[in-house]
């Protein structure tokens, strides 16, 4: 795979310019709190739309604002596991876990709703609601939420930032498996650098919205 | 109180049908503005905005007289729809909706604008992230989640509609049978001599109506807050 992003965007005092081309397998980006690493997520998902730039993913322009082109979200395959988790709370856990399989079940690829209760333990949890889930459960199904999206990039806002310390070791064995099983390239963005150093196979690191 | 005639009872039902449609026929169109008013950005919203509280700030009456020249028998937009589709709204039951529709839409438009606006643009990111495109996100999350405020605004008009009397009146005038609502009777009850109990009765349906269709809407969104809890 290839994510190559040339984008600049100013949103009040803040400014991300950023150049970058990143590779397969696990991409950690760590910067300090307010760096741009989640403004450059978004970006990289169709959130944001930059004030200019291109992004290019696997050889598919999926925005370019010279252009005029900018996919929105939903037409990007770009799985996006949010640091507050975002689960919808109107439905039940196996309704969000389904949500996003619904509009790409005519996609080839992607992982079984099976496999990915199987691989994250949520077959306790679908009956519940998200509310009465724990920070490690919500994570866990904002997780296979998105993977049954059938994505072809996953983003992963430090997820485990609303998660305390006791309780990721719930969440990283997760993470390897999925790693392990998908082999779908991601970008992890985390303040905690020991956790995902050992995973990482590439480093990007931010700093007032520029790569050092 | 206990002496109805069916003429009365008939009022009753007027009423109630002609504040049913005018709710239903207005529910579509108002979460629509109200979602446009809450979400979109566009040119043209402080304008709309100003246009759907119009019906709200100017005297009933004008209001009445609006309809009256634009639907109308004689009014362009009345005679084509005779015309196209045999639709005639003056001096008829179904005028009597739409005045009260166009007075009860400025209410349901601003509760389930504020239902809306409640409703976190974060969560509505993650669902397109996961593929659906704004219309699904509009049907399964942003409106189930602002239902409350939708269902609030939709007793409110139903109530409003069911009290409609100023642009009522002036549009399909007041005629038993075909357009005298509850608040119409009323109000020729009371200048007929010896029409006091028949407006005492009448009266005491209207506030019970309204009272009920108050309390069902609380227990609905009660309902749906419960189910999610």
């Amino acid at each position: 795979m290839s994510l190559r992003v040339d984008v600049a965007h100013a949103a009040g005092e803040f400014r991300l310019e950023v150049a970058v081309e990143m590779a397969a397998g696990l991409t950690a980006l760590v910067g300090p709190s307010g760096a741009g690493k989640t403004t450059l997520l978004n970006v990289i998902a169709g959130v944001v739309r930059p004030d200019r730039g291109r992004v290019v993913f696997n050889g598919e322009v999926l925005g370019d604002t010279a252009r005029g082109v900018w996919l929105p979200p939903h037409r990007r395959r770009i799985g996006y596991v949010f640091q507050d988790a975002r689960l919808f709370p109107h439905l039940t856990v196996r309704q969000n876990l389904m949500y996003g399989r619904w509009f790409r079940r005519r996609l080839a690829g992607g992982s079984t709703p099976d496999e990915v209760i199987d691989l994250l333990n949520l077959g306790p949890l679908l009956g519940r609601g998200p509310s009465r889930l724990s920070g490690g459960e919500k994570q866990r199904l904002a997780l296979g939420r998105a993977l049954l999206s059938a994505p072809q990039l996953l983003l992963l806002d430090e997820p485990l930032a609303s998660v305390d310390a006791a309780h990721r070791s719930e969440i990283l064995p997760y993470l390897d498996r999925v790693r392990a099983a998908q082999a779908i390239p991601a970008i992890y963005v985390t303040h905690a650098w020991p956790e995902v150093a050992p995973r990482a196979d590439g480093i990007l690191e931010l700093r007032a919205g520029r790569v050092v | 109180m206990t002496d109805w005639t069916p003429g009365e009872l008939a009022i009753v039902w007027l009423s109630l049908k002609v504040a049913v449609v005018a709710t239903l026929g207005v529910s579509l169109p108002a979460v629509g503005v109200a979602w446009l008013l809450a979400r979109g950005r566009f040119w043209g919203r402080g304008l709309l905005n100003v246009a759907v509280h119009v019906p709200l700030v100017v005297p009933p009456v004008v209001t009445g007289y609006a309809l009256l020249r634009v639907f109308g028998r004689a009014a362009p937009v009345g005679a084509w729809l005779e015309r196209t589709m045999g639709l005639q709204f003056s001096f008829r039951w179904t005028g009597a909706a739409l005045a009260a529709g166009v007075m009860a839409f400025p209410l349901v438009v601003r509760a389930a604008r504020l239902g809306i606006e409640g409703v976190d643009r974060r969560i509505e990111e993650s669902a397109a992230t996961l593929g659906a495109n704004p219309l699904w996100v509009f049907l399964t999350i942003t409106l189930p989640l602002a239902l409350p405020g939708v269902l609030a605004g939709l007793a409110i008009g139903f109530a409003k509609a069911l009290g409609e009397f100023g642009a009522t009146i002036t549009f399909v005038s007041n005629i038993p049978g075909e357009t005298q609502t509850i608040a119409l009777a009323i109000y020729s009850q009371l200048e007929r001599p010896g029409g006091d109990a028949a407006a005492m009765r009448l009266a005491w349906v209207s506030v019970g109506i309204s009272v009920i269709a108050l309390a069902a809407s609380e227990w609905l969104s009660r309902a749906v807050h419960r189910e999610r809890a």
